[in-house]
């Protein structure tokens, strides 16, 4: 896994960012992200407790946000060939093991210069 | 004709205010007594309510399962597909109902559910239960007094964790084979549509015995995650996406315990220019085998998601199927005429629309669709989108990441090189489809893409007897077949020696 990062490619909105924090105190502890892929709640990002999920060789750190890892499996991260992710939450509880981002809220990502979710 | 949304009155399918754990054969209310409301995506509004599990009612579940297994492990091959068939005949008495409260949860037309879903959960049952019967162990003649017999035991108590799409069928594809190989299970379902599941439970509850079926509501973080990592369980099953895919195995991995997963595709559907050759049934066939991308609005691991169509064809080919797209009537799952129902959720339609923004991002050309779609009355709050087309290149996010959605990205290949080229130039490897009137290249094509899954000339057909699973990173293990019977059981090897004669080492 790529431990350095010059360059952060992630970034999050205020929103995502004051989830983050609440998740933090209300967990007392620090939380991490990896995007997925596949079927059903795929192209979300999951979030869990730091630690829970092994990263791997496989597997890039593309920057964090206040202090919570964000990762994606490199092959993933080739075949999207996108430069720039943008976390933010939206309506709905999470699905599978992700931790939801507040009450009926979930995070995602998103393409900055990209239109927002539900437009 | 229409059917009554279950719980108002007139209705085939009744409803109660809110449903408990279905655990040890008892309806247990959640240790901690809450409750989520869950919605009809036709309308966003409420059905009922469901237990929100906590990790104490999980415990609760496998003491149960724990209690039924050794009973239910010794039973015999014959008392197993007895209990088998009788769970099939029971669900085919109530087909019409599990119909429509299928329909009615995830948003799949009733059509589909009613010819479909519920016929093949009622097949597999069926089918798992000849299985079992059909089930031999082997014995080895090691030498003339040695004998080394194999036996089938059941793993014991396994940890089950399904998907939205296909609720009662996913719940079918696993636990028919884990009952089959003499198994009691521990099943969460997925999130948005925990109710037709327990209503399945309520049409099974009198034929199955207590504790052998268990199932348990609630979210993934809390419960998914609890049933995962038990120690107390010696396999889990998983069906969804990528990350939880890896956690699940990961779990799986600490425990020293079995995994099976399926998660997800981006399948290629390959149209090669001799399926223009006449204007016949055989072409209709193939149109409608592009428009099956729509088949349960998208949300299917194998959805033919990816068009690929050959350049001399594209065009007329392309314009046929249009036709047909622009023909999909969406509206109320309820009703037969229906074709595509709502998304699942608002979160399945927030991410649809956001990738056909992608798409056109990129530079994909929108031949159809590409909104959500407008309804009227009661379901202007649905989660209804258009069936889409993007036109683009494979190299674009649309045509490498799975969007489970009615979105096909269609795009154009010059020779059957190409074409492979093309279908393989994906991370995920769950279905595909080829359609060509030559046999010969049909199964060349077949062969060399990486797929556990080629449709020949069909798609979305998925009877029992014909495995299902994924190579790449669409999961591991296969399903829908005697073989997973393999991935539910353990082998027990007696090495008998017939000889009275001593080794004489010492």
């Amino acid at each position: 896994m790529s431990k350095s990062v010059i360059s952060p490619r992630i970034t999050a909105t205020p929103a995502a960012r004051e989830a983050i924090t609440r998740l933090r105190a209300a967990r007392g502890g620090p939380v991490m992200f990896v995007q997925s892929g596949g079927c059903c709640a795929g192209s979300t990002p999951m979030c869990f407790p730091e630690g829970e999920f092994i990263v791997g060789d496989v597997d890039v750190l593309l920057g964090d946000i206040d202090g919570s890892p964000f990762y994606i499996d490199k092959r993933l991260d080739e075949a999207w060939h996108q430069d720039v992710f943008l976390l933010d939450v939206a309506e709905g509880p999470p699905e599978d093991f992700s931790l939801a981002a507040g009450d009926d809220l979930h995070f995602v990502t998103l393409s900055p210069g990209c239109a927002t979710p539900g437009s | 004709m229409k059917y009554v949304p279950p719980g108002q009155p007139g209705s085939i399918v009744s409803v109660k205010p809110r449903y408990e754990n279905f655990i040890g054969g008892k309806w247990l209310a959640p240790t901690h007594g809450k409750y989520r409301v869950n919605v009809t995506p036709a309308t966003a509004g409420p059905i009922t309510e469901v237990a929100e599990s906590s990790p104490e009612d999980v415990e609760l579940a496998l003491d149960a399962a724990h209690a039924a297994k050794d009973a239910w492990g010794e039973t015999t091959a014959t008392e197993r597909a007895a209990v088998l068939n009788a769970i099939a005949d029971v669900i085919e008495k109530n087909a019409e109902m599990l119909a429509v409260a299928e329909s009615w949860e995830n948003g799949k037309p009733v059509r589909e559910t009613l010819n479909a879903d519920i016929p093949l959960v009622v097949d597999h049952f069926r089918y798992f239960a000849s299985a079992a019967r059909a089930e031999q162990g082997s014995s080895t003649e090691i030498d003339k007094d040695t004998v080394a017999y194999h036996f089938r035991e059941p793993l014991g108590v396994v940890g089950q964790i399904i998907p939205f799409n296909f609720p009662l069928l996913m719940a079918a594809w696993k636990l028919a084979p884990a009952l089959a190989a003499g198994n009691c299970v521990v099943l969460k379902p997925a999130s948005p549509t925990p109710w037709s599941i327990l209503k399945l439970m309520e049409v099974v509850e009198d034929v199955v015995p207590p504790g052998v079926i268990n199932v348990i509501t609630g979210p993934g973080a809390e419960i998914g995650k609890a049933l995962a990592t038990n120690t107390r369980i010696a396999k889990i099953a998983f069906t969804g996406e990528t990350v939880t895919g890896r956690l699940i195995m990961q779990y799986a991995a600490q425990n020293l315990i079995p995994s099976t997963t399926e998660l997800g595709g981006k399948s290629p559907n390959i149209f090669f220019a001799d399926v223009m050759d006449h204007d016949d049934d055989f072409l209709d066939k193939a149109i409608e085998g592009l428009v099956l991308y729509a088949f349960n609005k998208g949300e299917v691991c194998t959805a033919p998601s990816r068009a690929l169509i050959h350049e001399d064809i594209y065009d007329e080919f392309m314009a046929r199927c249009l036709v047909r797209i622009a023909a999909i009537k969406q509206g109320d799952p309820l009703d037969t005429e229906t074709m595509m129902g709502p998304q699942v959720s608002k979160q399945q339609i927030d991410k649809i629309a956001s990738y056909v923004d992608i798409g056109k991002a990129e530079g994909a050309e929108v031949l159809i669709g590409g909104h959500r779609a407008t309804m009227e009355g009661e379901f202007a709050t649905g989660y209804f989108y258009e069936p889409t087309v993007l036109k683009g290149d494979n190299k674009m996010r649309v045509f490498q990441e799975e969007i489970f959605g009615p979105v096909l990205a269609v795009t154009t290949f010059k020779d059957d090189d190409e074409a492979l080229e093309i279908a393989n130039d994906t991370l995920y490897g769950l279905g595909a489809g080829v359609w060509t009137r030559d046999g010969n290249r049909a199964y060349k094509m077949g062969r060399k893409i990486k797929a556990g899954r080629v449709w020949t000339n069909c798609y979305h057909a998925y009877p029992a007897g014909a495995a299902f699973g994924g190579y790449k990173i669409s999961g591991v293990g296969r399903e829908n077949h005697a073989m997973m019977l393999d991935h539910y059981s353990q082998t027990k090897n007696l090495l008998v020696s017939y000889s009275t004669k001593p080794l004489g080492f010492f």
